[in-house]
């Protein structure tokens, strides 16, 4: 009872602060509104037992990356309201045509969820805690995540992190070489 | 535990940690201005109770009566926000610091903090970095300029200093291989040789780094731009007046009082210290002594600090920041883990023995 109550209550923040994401005047308040997604995404992954994914989320997107968001915001002009005529003309119809098929995968998700109710058929796609007893050893503690991210996971943990070691240097790289004068980008194009 | 014994434990918890937060706050005010009119051969405030110590209550109070401005220009929702933005996360962060020994209370243990969580170590990070957003969305809805710049150096300056406080505690995890601060408490104690109490001396270089990071995340002097008077007037808290500046001067210093206990509690030991055998109410009255003496000792040393640096410039702070704190501790880390690693290995496979 608990469980539905909190979610309920943050699976609606969750999609008000989407809402506001989108339809925001200011890039301000679209990152709090995205801010307040985030945020509730982590209540669930706490109601979930994923307490340790729930406390990178908070750390990495709340803390990092919207902050590094709004000091962006903030340092390229914070009064503009952004211009909202469309620059790309296919942009309208690729977004109803991959919204339409978001909506569908989610339809399927939902479905197969409610058949597995009935025990028909199997689940695919859901996560969370597995039914039944659950004792610490399912719970997404420290020691269970590092577990199996060494020893069952490790090619693609490994994987990841040279793609980020890939992308730091890179970003290094980029701000290293500067461009020489007569490269230099033209007027109004940053 | 039943469920309702449960939550009633976790509230009262919580009130409790609350009020102390609340308390302390009061008298961290007070001892930071005695101690600085003392550094400077004043005697600070000495009229309302002895010593002065009513001091922080008067000015609270008339703060609380005092009228709360709200200028034309400002964003009004982001603008009432900021304030309990900074106040929330300070008050949640120390719900994780164990002040004392778990006591028990008939047949259930009952551990002298607000919850211990397996994550600890990141929920603190995690909490202390939402602290930025109090800054940031100050400084944006005051449509004003200084609080804007405050609030850009705020960002800038905290994220930097965040990725120092948290490889800092890399080696602590490593070395303790927990992140639960009860555990990191119980594992300090004991003593070396009888009498060097057992905390994490050998990790010394992460209690500097730590430290001085909760220097600028606390936004202290040194580093304490944000809000420097002689060029941006008051910074993000310019336009604030009342209350709404009181939380934020709140959320200031509680962030003093978490920054010193958590500091105690990962390196100097916690609440460990000599119980000299007295037998039962003091096996955990001394424990809380203990942890709140050498708490107010690192508020000392904040307090020490502000009245004896000036403030850096801002590029010192950035290049200190990430040319010297940052290269350190990332080369600390790499020395700890070859010595934590070679300790933990079976001795046949030690190349010195």
């Amino acid at each position: 009872m608990v469980e539905v109550i909190v979610f309920a209550i943050f699976a609606l923040a969750a999609l008000a602060g989407g809402l506001v994401m989108v339809s925001a005047r200011s890039p301000v308040y679209s990152a709090m509104g995205l801010l307040l997604a985030m945020f509730s995404m982590a209540v669930f992954y706490v109601m979930n037992g994923a307490h340790f994914v729930a406390a990178v989320q908070v750390l990495i997107y709340a803390g990092a990356v919207m902050t590094l968001f709004l000091f962006v915001i903030m340092l390229i002009g914070v009064d503009r309201a952004v211009d909202r005529t469309e620059t790309i003309p296919y942009q309208r119809p690729i977004v109803y045509v991959l919204g339409a098929g978001l909506v569908a995968l989610i339809g399927i998700a939902v479905l197969d969820v409610a058949a597995a109710f009935d025990g028909s058929l199997q689940v695919a796609w859901t996560t969370g805690r597995p039914s039944g007893n659950c004792t610490l050893d399912c719970v997404g503690t420290i020691e269970n995540i590092s577990g199996e991210l060494f020893t069952g996971w490790l090619l693609p943990f490994e994987a990841t992190v040279l793609l980020l070691t890939i992308a730091a240097v890179g970003t290094v790289a980029l701000g290293q070489f500067a461009l020489k004068p007569r490269d230099e980008a033209p007027e109004g194009v940053e | 535990m039943t469920g309702w014994e449960t939550f009633l434990t976790a509230a009262i918890k919580v009130v409790l940690a609350f009020a102390l937060l609340l308390n302390v706050t009061i008298l961290v005010v007070w001892f930071e201005r005695k101690v600085v009119a003392d550094l400077q051969n004043r005697i600070g405030p000495d009229r309302a109770g002895p010593w002065g110590i009513l001091q922080t209550v008067a000015d609270g109070i008339k703060l609380l009566f005092k009228e709360s401005v709200t200028p034309r220009k400002v964003e009004f929702g982001p603008y009432i926000a900021a304030p309990i933005a900074a106040l929330i996360p300070a008050l949640l962060i120390f719900l994780v610091v164990p002040i004392g020994r778990p006591f028990t209370l008939g047949d259930r243990v009952i551990d002298l903090s607000g919850m211990d969580l397996n994550i600890g170590l990141l929920y603190i990070l995690a909490l202390s970095s939402l602290a930025v957003y109090a800054v940031v969305l100050a400084g944006w809805s005051s449509g004003s300029k200084y609080p804007l710049l405050g609030a850009v150096r705020a960002s800038a300056q905290m994220i930097s200093y965040e990725a120092a406080m948290g490889l800092a505690l890399v080696p602590l995890i490593l070395f303790t291989g927990t992140t639960s601060l009860h555990q990191i408490v119980e594992l300090q104690s004991g003593t070396y040789l009888n009498f060097i109490p057992a905390w994490n001396w050998i990790l010394v270089p992460s209690f500097v780094i730590f430290f001085i990071a909760g220097f600028a995340e606390t936004n202290r002097a040194p580093f304490d731009l944000v809000e420097a008077e002689s060029e941006i007037v008051g910074g993000y808290h310019t336009e604030y007046s009342g209350f709404r500046f009181a939380m934020f001067f709140l959320a200031e210093y509680i962030n003093i009082f978490n920054i010193s206990a958590i500091t105690v509690t990962l390196f100097l030991g916690g609440w460990n210290g000599p119980t000299f055998g007295l037998g039962a109410p003091f096996d955990w009255i001394l424990p809380i002594v203990w942890f709140l003496a050498k708490t107010t000792a690192l508020i000392f040393v904040f307090v020490w600090v502000r009245a004896t640096l000036p403030r850096m410039r801002y590029d010192q702070l950035m290049s200190f920041g990430w040319k010297r704190l940052i290269p350190v501790s990332l080369l600390w880390i790499a020395l700890s883990t070859v010595a934590i690693g070679l300790r933990r290995m079976p001795p046949s496979w030690w190349p010195f023995v």
